[in-house]
């Protein structure tokens, strides 16, 4: 049978926010573009973000400026992101969002008949836009419905519609090729029916998303197998900052069967409060003192803020996510958690029904539909939920391109360093416009220096021979079974608080899992089989497990989306440390990287006082690098 | 409380297949999705099955459960009497690729065959105003979550293959309206397209798509109704039609 090849210039790998951002930019420049959807087009995980996308616009409050939204960004991610990349998202948002707008995007509106945006935990003015709690719904839509609207524009011209932006829907990439140090294209599989594809393409954009299956209780959808983590750390790429994954305090957490689904944090910004079994409202005992000057210590001041911003400080159910997703877990640890181990979440008592139906519709739905609780009435039972990874590929700020791999580029949730430890509800979304839009700018870049890089047979045979062994193995495991293992134990010792000798222990057990990985054995053919998809994502899980689990057992403090038991406080030495994973062949190894400083005018937008309390007192006094 | 239930799952593809009985173990709470996962995982591990998000958001594990167009993360197990089988099958209006998936892909021609939003050409960035109250209208049809089944169940198409051609369906009708209802939207002549090339006129109201809409959205009431009541204003009222050819009014 003759092997199915495609030449695009430029292939996008994974079709959520980011992706098709970057394909769009690269489309408007006049390249051809494939893009690639794991599954059916529209349906990726960004459709799952409800709150909003966080920009400085200022429509609510005229205070905002990018400067207050990259304070926010730096503090909400204690101090680990990349400056340059929290400075580009800061400055370059508010123009995404609006121009999502002139492709047809329709946000809630202010009473002047601006873009509406809310309050969101770590956001000091309220910022994100948004509508209703479906904003990811409305970005990937309007994104979708953009890209058919370039297809027509190409249809006009040339007569075929899908002549310059090609969408292959239920396709899984399963190696990035490369030829002479430089990305050379993909090959892959259809879902559908199993055989294999080869594209041609000098560019390659990964936005394939998150890693959350990793984990046994989350968010995200089946999808979320950190594909674009290890076919970048498979391609020579590294991987930054693996040890920060982002627990969301509010999953729910009853009936089983829904545990780990998000309930947004849109339900804290229009005034819900957590209360533990004993009808505390607990948040106030868990204000870092980094944060004590910006949130209430009382219920009155709390409540006061709802309808005072600017001389009341902020309820503590505001705090950043970490925060937040920590006070949690040690309620339920000290025995004041609910019946099925959660907090309640409560907005019954804050908004009328109308409004809460108005304005938090999927949630009322959800619980409705799925729990049998109705949130007009009555509390919500929510927990952590692994949710994302702040963690991932290592890029050149400007241009998205992946660090030591020419051609190739990342974006969105698979790319790190934006985030630093921690990542804001809301930066996710304009993330993803921001950087999407860079990676498609950096590959149209790339290939005004770089032509085409043909791929050779041996590397075509290679990566056949992969997609084939499972099939001609006799007897191995069970992918499921295997999968489920590893879930226990990212579960169990790589989870929300860790401590050095449980994270050894799941090193080890990670590398026993990925042993008995190789011989996994598949049943049944090729056509539309979930157990052989499922042992090429299993593949990728392990290697994304094994990159955080050794980067978190080498990180000796606690902050952001890592605590360690062991170490519980914040060590400002650690600051200035990057983990850097790259994978040998055999395993992955994990060594330390100087952050880059902030330059003087960056370093400068912040209070001296505030930064003494992440930096170390040389780097204060140094003020920031020229 | 776990217990067994009885599970009826069409199997086979395009060429040849079946009803195959199952017993599977359900827990509280579980939604059909979940037990299919779990035949999946312990009894047929090449079981094939669309999902996503299950959590009724994405719209992908459409298919027919006890014959009825639904998502199957957000059916209850627990719906269903103790005793009763649940039978699931694939979505009848589309080609059987294996098992419960079936080939969507008319709809993504569909989707591809209206015509785009058109934004004001003098209309910068960041300048657009609208009111609340104007947006929620196609507001409401952007919840749209694309699982296609009321397009499954309209039976334009549903048993007639041959009108697939000529018909778009349920879903891009509130596509047309919501365009058409956008206050900054400058495309004209959205409702006469809808009739003449997109089939709206086959549609007999019938109401079966607003029926099975996971998302509640208004198709038959909210799009398609106003969409025919313009339509048949334009076509019939003679004086009206009389203005459309003097003073050439479009887009009405």
């Amino acid at each position: 049978m003759t092997l199915e090849r495609h030449k695009y210039d430029v292939l996008v790998i994974g079709a959520g926010g980011a992706g098709l951002r970057a394909a769009v930019e690269a489309r408007e420049s006049g390249l051809r573009v494939a893009i690639i959807c794991k599954s059916l087009f529209g349906k990726a995980h960004t459709v799952m973000a409800e709150g909003g996308a966080a920009a400085s616009m200022g429509n609510v409050n005229d205070k905002d400026s990018w400067m207050v939204h990259f304070r926010d960004t730096m503090r909400g991610g204690k101090f680990l992101n990349h400056y340059r990349m929290a400075e580009l998202h800061a400055k370059e948002s508010p123009d995404r969002i609006w121009e999502l707008e002139t492709w047809g995007a329709l946000f809630d509106r202010t009473k002047e008949g601006k873009i509406s945006q809310r309050n969101f935990g770590g956001h000091e003015y309220p910022r994100l836009a948004h509508v209703g709690d479906r904003t990811g719904l409305e970005l990937i839509r309007t994104m979708q419905q953009k890209i058919v609207q370039l297809q027509q524009k190409d249809g006009r011209e040339t007569g075929d519609m899908e002549s310059g932006i090609k969408v292959f829907a239920e396709l899984t990439i399963t190696d990035i090729l490369k030829e002479n140090g430089k990305v050379s294209g993909a090959y892959g599989y259809w879902r559908e029916s199993g055989e294999e594809v080869l594209f041609e393409a000098p560019a390659v954009v990964i936005a394939t998303g998150g890693v959350g299956k990793t984990f046994k209780i989350t968010s995200n959808s089946w999808e979320g197998t950190g594909d674009g983590h290890a076919l970048a750390l498979k391609a020579g790429a590294n991987l930054v900052d693996m040890e920060f994954l982002q627990f969301h305090p509010t999953g729910m957490v009853w009936p089983p069967s829904v545990r780990g689904i998000l309930v947004t944090e849109s339900v804290r910004g229009e005034g819900g409060v957590l209360t533990n079994n004993l009808g505390e409202r607990f948040m106030f005992k868990y204000i870092p003192d980094v944060f004590k000057d910006k949130y209430a210590d009382n219920e009155a001041e709390a409540d006061r803020w709802y309808e005072d911003q600017d001389n009341n400080r902020r309820p503590p159910e505001l705090l950043p996510r970490d925060e937040v997703a920590r006070a949690i877990n040690s309620e339920v640890k000290a025995g004041r958690g609910t019946e099925h181990g959660g907090v309640f979440l409560d907005v019954s008592k804050r908004l009328p029904a109308e409004l809460i139906k108005k304005r938090l519709p999927s949630m009322w739905h959800q619980f409705y539909e799925l729990a049998g609780v109705d949130i007009t009435k009555e509390p919500m039972e929510v927990g952590p939920t692994c949710h994302y990874v702040m963690g991932g590929v290592e890029v050149e700020p400007d241009t998205a391109a992946a660090v030591g791999v020419p051609g190739l580029f990342a974006a969105g949730e698979v790319a790190g360093g934006m985030h630093g430890s921690n990542r804001l509800g809301g930066n996710s979304l304009s993330d993803l416009l921001v950087f999407g839009r860079r990676a498609g700018m950096g590959a149209v870049e790339y290939l005004k220096k770089n032509g085409a890089n043909p791929v050779s047979e041996a590397a075509i045979k290679a990566a056949a021979a992969k997609i084939q062994a499972p099939f001609d193995r006799q007897g191995g495991e069970n992918s499921y079974s295997l999968h489920a293992e590893l879930q226990e134990v990212t579960h169990n010792l790589v989870g929300i608080i860790r401590t050095g000798s449980e994270l050894k222990e799941a090193i080890a057990k990670i590398a026993d899992i990925r042993k008995r990985s190789a011989n996994v054995a598949v049943t049944g053919g090729r056509k539309f089989n979930p157990g052989f998809h499922l042992a090429f994502d299993l593949d990728n899980m392990l290697l994304v497990a094994e990159s955080t689990a050794k980067s978190a057992d080498a990180r000796e403090e606690s902050r952001g989306g890592h605590t360690r038991d062991d170490f519980p406080g914040m060590d400002n030495k650690w600051r200035q440390v990057n983990h850097i994973s790259s994978f040998d062949g055999e395993k992955v190894n994990v060594r330390a990287q100087a952050l880059p400083p902030m330059p003087k005018e960056l370093f400068e937008l912040f209070d001296v006082h505030e930064l003494e309390k992440y930096m170390t007192p040389e780097e204060v006094a140094k003020g920031g690098s020229n | 409380m776990a217990r067994n239930i009885k599970l009826r799952i069409w199997r086979g593809d395009s060429t040849d297949g079946g009803l195959k009985d199952v017993v599977v173990e359900a827990n509280e709470g579980e939604v059909v999705l979940d037990v299919i996962h779990r035949v999946q995982a312990t009894q047929m591990g090449d079981l094939a099955v669309r999902w996503n998000c299950k959590a009724g958001k994405c719209g992908s594990c459409s298919m027919e459960i006890n014959g009825k167009p639904r998502l199957a993360c957000m059916t209850q197990v627990a719906s269903f009497g103790e005793e009763e089988t649940i039978t699931v099958t694939p979505l009848r209006a589309f080609p059987i690729i294996k098992d419960l998936v079936t080939d969507v892909s008319f709809n993504y021609k569909k989707a591809m065959e209206v015509p785009a939003y058109e934004h004001p050409a003098n209309l910068a960035p960041g300048e657009a105003r609208m009111e609340q109250i104007d947006v929620e209208r196609s507001q409401e049809f952007r919840k749209c979550i694309e699982c296609f089944l009321c397009q499954d169940v309209c039976h334009v198409v549903r048993d007639h293959e041959e009108n697939k051609k000529s018909f778009a369906g349920p879903r891009f009708f509130i596509r047309i309206a919501e365009l058409d209802m956008h206050p900054l939207d400058t495309l004209k002549n959205r409702k006469k397209t809808a009739q003449e090339e997109h089939g709206l006129g086959m549609c007999n109201i019938t109401k079966c798509c607003t029926e099975v809409c996971p998302e509640h959205i208004k198709i038959t009431d909210n799009a398609i109704i106003p969409m025919k009541e313009r339509v048949a204003d334009i076509k019939y009222d003679p004086i009206r039609w009389l203005g459309t050819k003097i003073r050439k009014r479009e887009g009405l």
